[in-house]
């Protein structure tokens, strides 16, 4: 229990998406204009997450894994398939991410609307792909592992994008130098967070 | 000051509209209404008049600062008379201190300036007040070994980056003397943490005697040598190693009263930073894992720079949450922060510095969930008067 508290806080504060692995920045910089759609499309992403990395755990530790197809017999106890995971992998979020657009479209049309084209681009988030392939790497030994792995980083990746928005609505009427309005001020922003993050480096619990 | 009234009345001809240096405008500008109040007068509307600018503001700070700042220059020269075993008077400990912070300051002013007055020429703008006081703190959070030109690259970064492209002055959104001092943290590490650089001169080895170390109390707390730490009546009076302007702790109240007495640092925000500080080292005490942990409120109140940058960096009203009630929750949360990043993060010695620049990023987001409160409980009220 303790293990698994201190990967959340990890994930969520030290490992962050953004701030320490800059994964998923397309659609954080894309859609971080007011805090509102961004609390979806953070919502979202923590969504998807959940679902598609212990999907993509139970796939790597029963079929890709080298070792993984013992269950089926003996013979296939030397298959190693990992070179399969990248494909697996984006098969399952992007089934997933048709999930969550239709679940969406259905529940919340507002939200639907204001998120666009960017839910679908969940399907090629990197912070999302990053997680189920960093989850591979630090082979997580259970699923709870994974889920709680998924969880914290949707949930830093979620923290990370609703400051953006908040910083960038009060300074929508700031006199930024023309070339750095838009995505410039906003790469430098965000540098600025990390440094603000960087207070976490480090810290065990 | 009649003769340099004149002779600035005398001049300003030439930086009008059209006049030979009237490229230099907004510097010429900024020395008039630095050193006189202006003396423009608006006719008909409905004007609040008031001898506050921002400008008033900015120096009602720096004469808060200057007690923390005038002790801080006698401490730097107590601390090298204490290391070489030398027995100073008076104004021979404030002389060498001078000598050491003067430049400091110098640099910190004339490269943060300069960056200042070059926007402000190439926008056409009138110089910005804002850096006055940023200029005065960047010394003052500064080991005295600092080396100059490390103080002048993290100036103009900050300034640069942390102000100027943001649009100047109440624009930026961290704290630049904070961001000054988080560059030449994580960029030259070797030169703002160890014991070596908290006493003047010690870095090139000069004439140290036998038993002093040099290391702050917050070194020793991390070292877990809790008994080293000095006497709470030393860290009070400031009698220690530290950073610049924040070893003693009376001088910073006596800036603290003056900030408080003309309302213009926010005491929302520094009580509340107390109050988060000294519940989190409450709870650490119920916790109590190691001997940090048992460090009584009031040892940790008076170590390192928590109280210097409750009052004097968490207040800053740029940076800060503008909301009444989000000023709580941010000066809270800097408290919290601040121990704990201290008590359970050995990468950091003192969590002051981060906690602030952690909290000035979290701030406009407060800000937003406060008057998104504020719009839907009025909504509410409007509603339910249509009702009846």
């Amino acid at each position: 229990m303790e293990n698994l508290i201190n990967l959340f806080v990890r994930t969520i504060f030290i490992d962050n998406m953004i701030f320490a692995y800059f994964l998923g920045m397309c659609s954080y910089l894309a859609v971080s204009k007011t805090v509102k759609t961004s609390n979806g499309l953070g919502i979202a992403v923590i969504f998807v997450l959940v679902i598609t990395a212990p999907i993509n755990w139970l796939i790597d530790n029963y079929l890709l894994k080298a070792g993984a197809l013992s269950w089926l017999g003996a013979d296939f106890a030397t298959l190693d398939l990992s070179y399969l995971s990248f494909i697996m992998f984006i098969a399952v979020i992007a089934a997933i991410v048709q999930l969550v657009e239709m679940f969406v479209e259905k529940v919340s049309p507002p939200l639907y609307n204001a998120l666009g084209i960017f839910l679908p681009l969940i399907a090629v988030n990197c912070a999302i792909l990053g997680a189920s392939l960093f989850m591979q790497e630090r082979e997580y030994e259970t699923i709870g592992e994974s889920l709680v792995y998924a969880l914290g980083s949707g949930v830093g990746w979620w923290i990370a994008i609703v400051l953006l928005a908040a910083i960038r609505e009060k300074i929508r009427y700031s006199n930024i130098p023309a070339p750095l309005r838009g995505l410039g001020i906003t790469f430098i922003i965000t540098g600025l967070m990390a440094i603000a993050f960087m207070s976490f480096m480090g810290i065990k619990i | 000051m009649k003769a340099l009234h004149e002779f600035l009345e005398r001049i300003r001809p030439l930086f009008k509209k059209g006049g030979r240096l009237s490229m230099f405008r907004s510097t010429f500008d900024a020395f008039d209404t630095f050193l006189f109040v202006p003396g423009k007068v608006t006719t008909g509307g409905s004007h609040i008049r008031d001898a506050i600018d921002l400008k008033r503001t900015m120096s009602v700070v720096i004469i808060a600062l200057m007690p923390a700042l005038l002790f801080g220059m006698w401490n730097v020269g107590y601390q090298r008379s204490l290391s070489i075993g030398a027995d100073w008077s008076l104004l021979q400990n404030f002389w060498y201190g001078f000598l050491v912070v003067l430049p400091i300051i110098i640099v910190s002013y004339v490269s943060g300036l300069a960056v200042e007055f070059i926007f402000a020429q190439i926008k056409g703008h009138e110089v910005n007040e804002g850096f006055l006081v940023s200029g005065m703190l960047i010394p003052m959070i500064m080991p005295p070994d600092v080396p100059l030109w490390m103080v002048a690259v993290a100036t103009v970064f900050a300034v640069i980056l942390g102000k100027e492209i943001f649009g100047g002055t109440g624009m930026n959104i961290v704290n630049p003397a904070l961001l000054a001092r988080a560059f030449i943290f994580f960029a030259y590490p070797a030169y703002i943490s160890g014991s070596q650089i908290w006493t003047a001169g010690l870095m090139e080895g000069q004439g140290v005697i036998d038993g002093f170390s040099g290391a702050t109390p917050m070194a020793h707390a991390a070292a877990g040598e809790m008994d080293k730490i000095p006497a709470l009546a030393d860290m009070f009076f400031g009698f220690i190693p530290g950073s610049i302007g924040e070893t003693s702790k009376l001088a910073i109240l006596l800036g603290a009263a003056i900030l408080l007495i003309t309302g213009v640092g926010s005491w929302r925000i520094i009580l509340s930073t107390l109050i988060g500080g000294v519940l989190t080292v409450l709870l650490f005490n119920a916790v109590s894992l190691n001997t940090y942990m048992d460090l009584s409120p009031l040892t940790q109140l008076m170590m390192g720079g928590f109280l210097f940058g409750a009052i004097f960096m968490a207040t800053d009203p740029v940076t800060a949450a503008q909301t009444f009630k989000g000023q709580y929750f941010y000066g809270f949360f800097v408290g919290v922060f601040a121990i704990l990043i201290r008590v359970l993060n050995p990468a950091y010695p003192e969590g002051m510095m981060l906690a602030i620049l952690l909290m000035n990023v979290v701030a406009p987001l407060i800000d937003h969930y406060v008057i998104q409160a504020n719009i839907r409980r009025r909504l509410k009220r409007a509603t339910i008067k249509l009702k009846a």
